[in-house]
């Protein structure tokens, strides 16, 4: 809490804390703690009877209560979980092992005082007991927190966490995991793990909630579900099961390398870019797949996790300044993807804005450009257009077809993990590893 | 009856939709749509709030795991209605007007607001909560009874209104989400059911005063209730001000008859068992029809309950109905009960049942026919209100109904409904915006202000009540004549042309200013104003000043009478010549010309 000065001396004097039934003038109930951030100090907050909050502006007195308060309001502020659901976790009858890891993000967020926001705050266990169904349709094998942060604060080392922690839990028996994860960087993530989980034999969910669970029509629940039973799918492979519709429907399991998050605010978020989704996945436990996979099989998961995190994507737009590119290069980047325009362009013609000659020094000294579509959707072409083949053949970027620029800049951190040869970096780069290439587009494929 | 003796403690919650321009949290216009192309499906959960307790109320919707079906228009919905997008901030008018209604009560204005989500979980909000603010605390208002407190002004959203319902499905209209209200709750202070009448007449003239919403629906009344020895009761769903004082005399009916049934029950030390029977087998030849298509029949045994589940406790509701009304949530269609007559149902197996359960004449027995899981949880509903009547009044929601009498609706939701909804910064509000806002005239004095212009009490009492009001006091202002005529054509005619299926709610406030400024500069007469608020109507977004109304002169008008009479010199011979000539003249030239103009000239003809 952080009521100002004048308040916490006052406060102080008076003996009162958090949680205190006060009177302020006359105004009678809870004291509770300011919202840090958007708060303001000089206010109380004051949880009446009748459950509002308001704030008090404070003119220099507080008392305690002498007055009982009414018997339904409870001195609790521990979030307590319904008791009948609260126990640990059930014991299994004869259902499929699985594990749980949470990595923080909405999914697992409550309300938090210190910000007035919702923050990640609930624990693997506390997601099970918010949702009981899924105890009828898994077994967990282990309930495990790894990251508690929200998604735009991950970083690479949490993804290598995440990849070792899920190849240790199918390893050692768990028949699908579970990835709870913030939604805004949950594609670069599922990207992460579909290179890095190598010789992948079972399903790895990510998935998440643009839905707090702390209100009734929180997406999690579904998506939780939905992501049970994907995980004891036959599908081993990443990807994001969330909502494929506004509707409590059903959800899609989308391809780790092909999914993208499209919208700020709505359920149905994640789309699947120049792909079909693997499957519909409903709450019931139906799974319609929706075009071919790779079939759940024995043997060991390897987590290869080398990753070279000096890898930059930026974008090329009009007026772009392409000396961005020669800052990367002097803070020794390794390889840079840049969101092309159309087909795959930089400015080419116009000296004065040209991204040629600075591409060109930067892959003479060795340095990787990729090229992924800023359009997302559709396939590049360097050979259409006088500019592309300039980019392509003088300044020797290398057009990365349809791979979503995400993607494209992961995987080009976990390339330059395992080897420095450009000859190697492009030809790994251009080699399909986990579903990142789509051979054939379909019209239908578009906004889908 | 002694309603002071009795105890009587009532108190009101009033909610009035508020005529802002948007929607309180976003940008949809706060007007109801017609059509509905879009619908979302969607589920609730059960949440905990602030204090960790997951509330009654929430927790028993969610145990109905019904599907809820959203209607939207893009027109009055956008992301924010379908809990697709966070809300904006408060929209400034909604605010104001709320403001506005603490100064005419004295309530204090809170200093700073702090939004809050209230748990709803029957649908009828799709985020899963209702988004509220106290805004002022501690005022009054005086009535002829003494002084009713209101302790709470709050400030909140509608909720989505329901048009269809099955067993396990809820279809909403999303158009009313969202729509600013003003909620203003008294305190116990109301005395008897007429005082009850009184004091929400009073509180809905106060805010008839504000810019707020009228017509059935923009107000909604809940009522409080409570006697010695009963439970406070909040009954939801009175629409009609007039059929307060009955459903309070009602309310009072029932807990006494409560009470006294409890006396009795506690007299013969009844009880109520827990176990349920499954009897299912016992009907397999049974004449009765329903029973013998049931998937499962279950039973209860209420021990020494004989004769009291017949108890009538309001006019044509037994205790055995609010018993019913439990067990009706859960989806099944009713119970039967021992103190019904069975062979109104061909049912002549309650002796075997009797013996089944091992119970004797003087218990009770309850059966429920349906699916095994439904009987199962509605006979569990059935032996909690059984327990209940042991103890007395149990607090609820009950839903009115048109006749006065209460339904069973929801257990009472508890403050642990409230949390704080974080997408919205607490808003400020500092002493130089309190003073600001400005006391809007009290009803009172705008009542005396039109009756002293000339207006009867009733054409007064009628302009106050009505969105009209407005432009009429605009219209007489600028004119500074006639009120009777511009009261009685903004009330009266419209009425009367909207009977006649004229479409009135095409005619804007500008129009009804233009069609004034019109008629005094001579170009419409008085007869003609139905015809041409008519023509307005008939043609929405033209300008009446477009659609070329010319005033005839004089001579036009002789020439025109001189053409008809000279068609029907016939009706010159017949008896009273004048009022068959002015018939005829005027289906012509009604509205064209003044009727003293028209009726001198056809003089000068006879």
């Amino acid at each position: 809490m952080s009521y100002s000065k004048r308040i916490e001396d006052e406060l102080k004097k008076k003996g009162i804390k958090i949680g205190d039934r006060v009177k302020v003038g006359d105004v009678e109930g809870l004291l509770m703690p300011s919202p840090e951030i958007t708060g303001n100090p000089d206010f109380l907050v004051i949880k009446l009877d009748n459950g509002y909050n308001i704030g008090v502006k404070f003119k220099g007195k507080i008392e305690k209560s002498s007055t009982k308060e009414p018997q339904r309001i409870k001195k609790e502020f521990e979030y307590e979980v319904e008791e009948t659901h609260a126990q640990s976790i059930p014991k299994c009858h004869d259902l499929p092992m699985i594990s749980l890891i949470s990595a923080g993000g909405t999914i697992s967020s409550k309300v938090d005082y210190k910000t007035g926001a919702v923050y990640p705050s609930f624990t693997s266990r506390d997601l099970f007991a918010q949702v009981p169904e899924l105890s009828k349709i898994v077994c967990f094998k282990e309930l495990k927190t790894v990251s508690e942060v929200l998604s735009e604060d991950m970083c690479y080392e949490d993804w290598i966490e995440i990849a070792k922690e899920c190849a240790y839990q199918i390893n050692d028996g768990a028949g699908g995991v579970i990835v709870a994860h913030g939604t805004d960087t949950m594609h670069y993530t599922s990207a992460a793990l579909s290179f890095m989980l190598s010789g992948l034999s079972k399903p790895v969910v990510l998935t998440g909630a643009q839905r707090s669970t702390d209100r009734g029509s929180a997406d999690s629940a579904m998506n939780l579900i939905c992501s049970a039973h994907a995980s004891i799918s036959d599908i081993a492979e990443v990807g994001i099961v969330m909502h494929a519709e506004t509707d409590d429907s059903y959800c899609f399991f989308i391809r780790g390398t092909k999914a993208r998050k499209m919208h700020t605010t709505m359920r149905n978020t994640f789309r699947p870019i120049n792909d079909y989704p693997i499957a519909k996945i409903w709450p019931d436990g139906k799974v319609e797949p929706l075009q071919t996979y790779k079939k759940r099989a024995d043997g060991k998961v390897k987590a290869d996790t080398k990753y070279e995190p000096n890898v930059a994507l930026v974008k090329a737009y009009p007026n772009s300044d392409p000396t961005i590119i020669d800052y990367f290069v002097k803070k020794g980047c390794k390889g840079i993807i840049i969101e092309g325009t159309g087909l795959g362009h930089v400015p080419t013609q116009n000296k004065k804005y040209s991204w040629i000659p600075h591409v060109k020094e930067a892959v003479n000294s060795g340095v990787f450009i990729g090229i992924a579509p800023q359009t997302l959707y559709g396939k590049l072409n360097p050979d259409v257009y006088a500019n592309g083949r300039i980019l392509a053949y003088e300044a020797n970027a290398v057009h990365l077809k349809d791979m979503l620029p995400e993607t494209a800049y992961v995987k080009l951190g976990w390339v330059l993990g395992h080897t420095k040869s450009m000859k190697k970096i492009k030809d790994m780069m251009l080699t399909n590893y986990a579903g990142e290439f789509k051979e054939r587009l379909q019209p239908d494929m578009f906004l889908y | 009856m002694d309603y002071q003796k009795l105890g009587f403690k009532a108190g009101l919650e009033i909610h009035q939709q508020l005529d802002t321009k948007e929607k309180l949290f976003c940008h949809c216009s706060t007007e109801l749509s017609d059509k509905f192309p879009i619908t979302v499906e969607r589920k609730l959960r059960a949440v905990a709030g602030e204090l960790g307790k997951v509330d009654e109320a929430a927790r028993y919707e969610f145990k109905r795991q019904r599907t809820f079906f959203y209607k939207a228009n893009p027109e009055t919905s956008c992301l924010v209605e379908l809990d697709e997008q966070p809300p904006e901030s408060m929209n400034k008018e909604a605010l104001h007007i709320a403001l506005q209604f603490c100064k005419l009560v004295s309530a204090n204005i809170v200093d700073e607001i702090h939004v809050m989500r209230k748990t709803v979980v029957d649908g009828s909000n799709t985020s899963g909560f209702q988004r509220t603010a106290m805004v002022g605390l501690n005022g009054k208002i005086k009535t002829s009874k003494g002084v009713v407190r209101i302790p709470t002004i709050q400030i909140e959203e509608d909720a989505a209104a329901p048009i269809d319902r099955t067993e396990d499905t809820v279809t909403y209209r999303l158009d009313r989400l969202g729509i600013p209200l003003i909620e203003v709750a008294t305190g116990p202070d109301i005395k008897d059911p007429e005082h009850l009448k009184e004091t929400a007449l009073t509180i809905g003239r106060l805010l008839r005063v504000l810019n707020v919403k009228r017509g059935i629906g923009t107000i909604r009344q809940d009522v409080n209730i409570s006697i010695s020895g009963g439970a406070r009761v909040e009954i939801k769903g009175a629409q009609d001000l007039k059929l307060l004082p009955k459903i309070a005399e009602r309310e009072v009916i029932r807990q006494r008859n409560l009470l006294e049934a409890r006396e009795e029950l506690i007299k013969r030390n009844a009880s109520v068992c827990d176990e349920i029977f499954d009897v299912t087998d016992l009907f397999k030849e049974t004449k009765c029809r329903f029973l013998k298509n049931a998937r499962a029949i279950l039973a209860v045994k209420l021990e020494r309950f004989s004769g009291i589940l017949g108890r009538e406790i309001q006019n044509n509701r037994r205790v055995g109905t609010e018993l019913s009304d439990y067990a009706k949530t859960q989806g099944v269609g009713g119970i039967i009960h021992s103190d019904e007559d069975m062979k109104k149902y061909n049912i002549e197996e309650m002796d075997a049942v009797r013996k089944a359960l091992n119970a004797n004449r003087e218990d009770a027995i309850v059966l429920c026919a349906s699916t095994r899981l439904k009987a199962t949880r509605a006979l569990r509903q059935v032996i909690k209100r059984a327990k209940m009547l042991l103890e007395g009044v149990p607090e609820e929601v009950r839903k009115a109904l048109p006749d006065g009498n209460t339904q069973y609706l929801r257990p009472m939701p508890g403050a642990s409904r409230l949390y704080p909804e974080t997408d919205i910064p607490p808003l400020v509000i500092d002493e130089k915006t309190k003073d600001e806002v400005e006391v809007p005239e009290r009803p009172e004095r705008i009542m005396a202000r039109l009756k002293k212009i000339g207006l009867s009490d009733e054409l007064a009492e009628q302009l106050f009540s009505s969105k009209r009001l407005k432009v009429f006091e605009r219209i007489y202002a600028k004119h500074n004549a006639d009120p009777v005529l511009i009261a009685t054509t903004l009330e009266n005619t419209l009425v009367a042309l909207r009977r006649d299926g004229v479409p009135v709610e095409n005619i804007s406030d500008e129009a009804l200013e233009e069609l004034f400024d019109l008629y005094y500069e001579g170009y419409i007469s008085k007869e003609g104003i139905p015809d041409v608020l008519t023509t307005i109507a008939l043609n929405p977004g033209k300008r009446l000043r477009d659609m070329q109304l010319r005033k005839m002169s004089e001579e036009e008008v002789r020439e025109r009478i001189r053409e008809i009479v000279s068609k029907n010199k016939h009706l010159l011979k017949q008896h009273n010549p004048f009022k068959k000539i002015m018939g005829e003249v005027m289906k012509e030239l009604r509205g064209k010309a003044d009727g003293k103009l028209i009726a001198k000239i056809v003089k000068e003809f006879i």
